[in-house]
């Protein structure tokens, strides 16, 4: 199987969600996925274009759209939920008869408004599929304790995401049963992680990444899976400045899900950008190590 | 922090605001039976003012300056808890979101240092066509006042090699740019067309 498909990495991929893009290339490899960017892209203007007006954010990534049409896809994928939302609130714009004129003007450019967008997620469930991933492992997790986390945008609202269930999601916890973690159920699934209020209120993300954070080390789990750069950045990156806030510290891996998927499929840590986390998954480096032997064993035998 | 505020309803019922919000969110605002789960669903209710199920009966009463000042409506994070198990399917962020365009149309935003932010990223955006995430931080420090806000982070990213020191600059950006022209001529025209 060999397919090609649009993507749209989105700026946080170009930064400091490094080894997210990395994964994700990475474990689409492995399934003959070809991606490919969607050419000279722009930014899709985050939340602050959305609050100035959402028709500047729809005409934003509109321009991302309609380039991806040109070229001749149907599908874009971006493994950031908050693109995500940005391309389909494009797409929103143009079947809107109130707001399509106006779109069509800001955008001044050919727009079909035939192309799909999705996320990783759903690309990951939908086009390759769970069994898929199952066979493929090579190495699997067992032994871990993997918590899921969602976020507020994979699967919200309905409406809008047209995917997996809004209030209890079961996709990445399917994805991570997959590869062979022990998944318990985690209550705080979809609960807000404080979003982009990291830069200026450390209170609230003190708050309400403390509370995700202190339920994963309750259910003793080793590591936190997320599929969003902001997220990502809310658990990992600020664990210290919330370990501050709350007096209390976790020392928990946050890792991309596409970086756990790949180490199951026997990708090296290092291509998957595992050493890029601010908390060091130290555990899986020395499992892919111990696994690597093993399996070379197990196949020489 | 100023928690509690008497409202004269009557002095400031503003029947035009209503309709104003109605239009601009594409929402019923009349459907709202206060049942409190948009509230109760909300992760930011410990910092607002008012409680979002508050916000909705505010803009029944056509409490404009009450709505449009208030803080909650910009700590809201979009998050769609609320629209997501209102019962009435009224999309509550969509109304948050009017309320927010319409603030800072009027000049009323009530955090200030929200409106730089966004505005900082806007403008590397329309300047490089993609955001410049490490000049973006130092800017909006300095013009809020907190020189050092998050630069304990700054060699755990740069270790990571995920700093870059120079902004991604797409060939596009001309086009960019003129999206925020067409936009910004749209939105004066608008502005004219409701006087
Ligand atoms: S959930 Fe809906 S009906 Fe209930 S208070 Fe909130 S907006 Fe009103
Ligand atoms: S969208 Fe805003 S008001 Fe609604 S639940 Fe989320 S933060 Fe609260």
């Amino acid at each position: 199987m060999f397919r090609e498909i649009a993507y749209y990495p989105g700026c946080s991929i170009e930064g400091t969600a490094k080894e997210f893009d990395e994964s994700v290339r990475e474990i689409c490899k492995v399934f003959g996925i070809s991606l490919r960017e969607i050419p000279d892209w722009n930014c899709c203007g985050s939340t602050p274009a959305h609050i100035y007006e959402p028709l500047l954010s729809a005409a934003l990534s509109g321009r991302n759209l309609a380039i991806a049409e040109s070229v001749g896809f149907d599908k874009v994928m971006t493994p950031c939920p908050g693109c995500l939302k940005a391309l389909k609130g494009s797409l929103e714009a143009f079947r809107d008869p109130t707001k399509k004129e106006d779109f069509l003007r800001i955008l001044n450019m050919p727009f079909e408004g035939r192309i799909k967008a999705v996320s990783i997620v759903q690309f990951l469930i939908e086009d390759i599929g769970v069994d898929e991933i199952e066979r493929n492992v090579v190495f699997p997790l067992e032994g871990i304790t993997v918590v899921p986390y969602y976020g507020c945008l994979l699967t919200r609202p309905p409406k809008f995401a047209e995917f997996d269930d809004p209030e209890q999601p079961t996709s990445m916890d399917r994805l991570l049963g997959a590869v062979g973690a022990k998944v318990p159920h985690f209550p705080f699934k979809t609960e807000c992680c404080g979003a982009t209020y990291g830069v200026l209120r450390k209170d609230i993300v003190g708050k309400l990444t403390g509370r995700i954070l202190k339920m994963a080390q309750d259910l003793k789990a080793d590591a936190i899976a997320v599929a969003c750069p902001l997220c990502q950045q809310n658990l990992d990156l600020r664990q210290g400045q919330v370990e501050r806030y709350r007096k209390e510290s976790f020392e928990i891996p946050v890792i991309y899900i596409t970086q756990i998927i790949g180490l199951a499929l026997g990708i090296e840590p290092k291509k998957l950008g595992l050493h890029r986390l601010a908390v060091k998954p130290n555990f899986l480096f020395e499992m892919s190590r111990k696994g690597k032997e093993n399996f070379v064993l197990e196949k020489q035998t | 922090m100023e928690r509690l505020r008497t409202l004269t309803l009557n002095n400031t019922f503003d029947e035009h605001f209503i309709r104003l919000v109605e239009e601009e969110s594409g929402q019923q605002i009349s459907k709202c039976y206060q049942c409190g789960n948009c509230s109760a669903s909300c992760n930011y209710t410990f910092v607002y003012d008012y409680p979002v199920n508050q916000i909705m009966r505010l803009i029944q009463l056509g409490q404009k300056a009450a709505v449009l000042s208030s803080r909650s409506i910009w700590l809201c994070a979009a998050c769609t808890a609320c629209s997501t198990r209102c019962p009435c399917n009224i999309e509550v962020t969509r109304v948050m979101e009017a309320l927010r365009v319409m603030s800072l149309r009027e000049g009323i935003i009530s955090i200030k240092d929200v409106e730089v932010f966004y505005e900082e990223f806007l403008k590397s955006v329309k300047t490089f066509g993609r955001v410049f995430e490490t000049g973006l931080l130092p800017i909006v420090n300095l013009r809020t006042g907190r020189l050092t806000n998050d630069m304990e982070l700054a060699p755990k990213v740069f270790k990571a090699r995920k700093l870059h020191l120079l902004p991604s600059i797409i060939k596009g950006r001309k086009e960019v740019a003129a999206i925020f022209d067409r936009f910004e001529s749209w939105q004066h025209q608008k502005m004219a067309h409701k006087g």
